[in-house]
């Protein structure tokens, strides 16, 4: 693997190996006191963060980090991109400075594609505008089949603002490519043209769905992609979307709750679900840490591969 | 990505020379378990770290040998060495394995590292690293089934299954009936490296 753009670049081995990798690393890790491996010593990965993000762009820098890779965090406030330089002027100079891989989050879908054709290291998609955020599917994945055991077979329900939404984007092609089957929930305003052709079954009520769910995600309502009215009240959403005490009592024994993050309690989900013993949200960022770590060994612990 | 199983077919048209059969096998590692029970004092306050694969197979069966010869329980830790391998950058990315800490820590305990092979011992400067950021060993032993020479390191064996000189170009393989399904010590030369 050379670089990770997208969830469809794993087929089922791939993206196997790479959970298998998280979980040895974890095991590897448990119990330590110096939570470091010398895996990636003399190697450079530079975090390009052209959009606001706190648990990514942490999470990838401590994943970079504890495998001893030297790191080097960029955010587009403060840099010369605020004075009008462009994404590849700006890959070329990171290209310059030798960096082994490129971790990059943009508002821009297909920014990441563009950035892997420019640099020769290794490009990472932390997240491009509303496409794709592939190390999210993957520490979901990982937090599902950590959980409940398996992934084949496993119903995971998605829903809200799936048109929007990058983690769900990534999550559909990652569980159907695991097996999963996925059932897209939300208001028929924010779901994509063409979710048709999805691996996924939609549904528009979300009191149906709920009882026979292993996995219930639940997306940011994203206001600040929204430019339009997309639902008539914050309100009304909650109330035919929102996931509270009541709906939670419909799910199955053993089913989970999950948020990729940063959540809106009270909007698509009530505090006292989040805070319940079904939630992994806080699962889902120490899962995260894991999955990046396996994703960046993959990518940078052996021989270069030509891309 | 890269990291390439064991083939199933590990030969293919290379040549294949018996060096110990199921028995002689067998017999080895009882000599083996025999050694560590006397040169440990009935293997007083030691565990077996196994690196994986071959390895920590062996750690088991030598486990399992003192136990019948002497009744004592030796802790079986497994330490996979990837992570820690200073050749990461010469070959694909490799496969982790797993990493299980013997009951009980390594702390303060006599460390006995158990592989198949030794061959350049860079795999076993790998589990030294490795091992420091477990805990402080009283002090580490090394047990191999085969030693191959070739070493790349000043690394030596406290405990030898069999010496058995080879060329570079040969290989030694292992055959354990828990992994392979038959129990042999081979070399093969002339096949893919």
């Amino acid at each position: 693997m050379k670089h990770l753009l997208s969830a469809a670049d794993l087929d089922r081995e791939a993206a196997t190996l790479v959970l298998d990798t998280a979980a040895q690393i974890d095991a590897a890790l448990a119990g330590r006191e110096v939570k470091k491996l010398p895996t990636l010593r003399g190697r450079t990965v530079v975090n390009l963060f052209y959009e606001d993000s706190t648990r990514t762009r942490i999470s990838f820098e401590l994943a970079a980090k504890r495998l001893s890779a030297d790191v080097i965090t960029f955010s587009a406030k403060g840099s010369s991109v605020s004075k009008g330089e462009s994404l590849k002027d700006t890959a070329l100079t990171l290209e310059a400075m030798g960096a082994d891989a490129v971790v990059v989050r943009h508002s821009m879908s297909g920014a990441p594609h563009r950035l892997a054709q420019w640099v020769r290291g290794s490009v990472v998609n932390a997240g491009d505008g509303t496409h794709e955020h592939p190390t999210q599917a993957l520490l979901d994945a990982f937090t599902m089949r950590a959980r409940l055991g398996r992934l084949e077979g496993l119903r995971v329900t998605i829903v809200g603002d799936v048109l929007h939404s990058r983690v769900a984007r990534s999550n559909v092609l990652l569980l159907s490519t695991l097996g999963a089957e996925v059932t897209v929930v939300a208001p028929p305003t924010l779901l994509p043209v063409g979710v048709d052709a999805w691996p996924v079954e939609v549904s528009f009520d979300l009191d149906q769905s709920l009882p026979k769910a292993d996995v219930v995600m639940m997306l940011r309502v994203q206001r600040e992609r929204m430019s339009a009215s997309y639902f008539p009240s914050p309100r009304e959403y909650s109330r035919r979307y929102g996931l509270d005490a009541t709906r939670m009592a419909m799910l199955a024994e053993h089913a989970i709750v999950m948020h990729p993050g940063p959540m809106n309690r009270g909007m698509e989900i009530a505090a006292e679900v989040a805070d319940s013993v079904r939630s992994t949200i806080v699962e889902q960022v120490s899962n995260g840490l894991s999955v990046r770590m396996a994703v960046l060994y993959l990518l940078l612990g052996g021989a270069e591969v030509a891309a | 990505m890269g990291a390439a199983p064991d083939s199933s077919d590990p030969l293919g048209s290379a040549t294949r020379r018996p060096l110990l059969d199921a028995n002689s096998l067998a017999r080895t590692v009882d000599r083996m378990a025999h050694q560590i029970l006397e040169k440990t004092a009935g293997a007083h306050n030691t565990v077996l770290i196994g690196i994986p694969t071959r390895g920590a197979t062996l750690a088991r069966r030598l486990a399992a040998r003192m136990r019948a010869f002497e009744g004592v329980d030796v802790p079986v830790g497994i330490l996979d060495t990837t992570l820690y391998r200073d050749d990461l950058r010469l070959r694909a990315v490799r496969a982790l394995e797993e990493t299980t800490e013997p009951p009980g820590g390594i702390t303060d305990r006599l460390v006995v590292l158990v592989d198949d092979v030794l061959y350049s011992g860079r795999t076993v400067r790998a589990a030294l690293d490795a091992l420091r950021e477990l805990g402080r060993p009283r002090a580490v032993q090394l047990a191999v089934l085969v030693d191959r020479g070739h070493r790349e390191l000043p690394i030596r064996a406290d405990f030898v299954g069999k010496n058995i000189p080879t060329a570079p170009e040969e290989q030694v393989r292992v055959l354990l009936a828990e992994v392979d399904g038959e129990n042999a010590v081979v070399i093969i030369s002339g096949g893919p490296s």
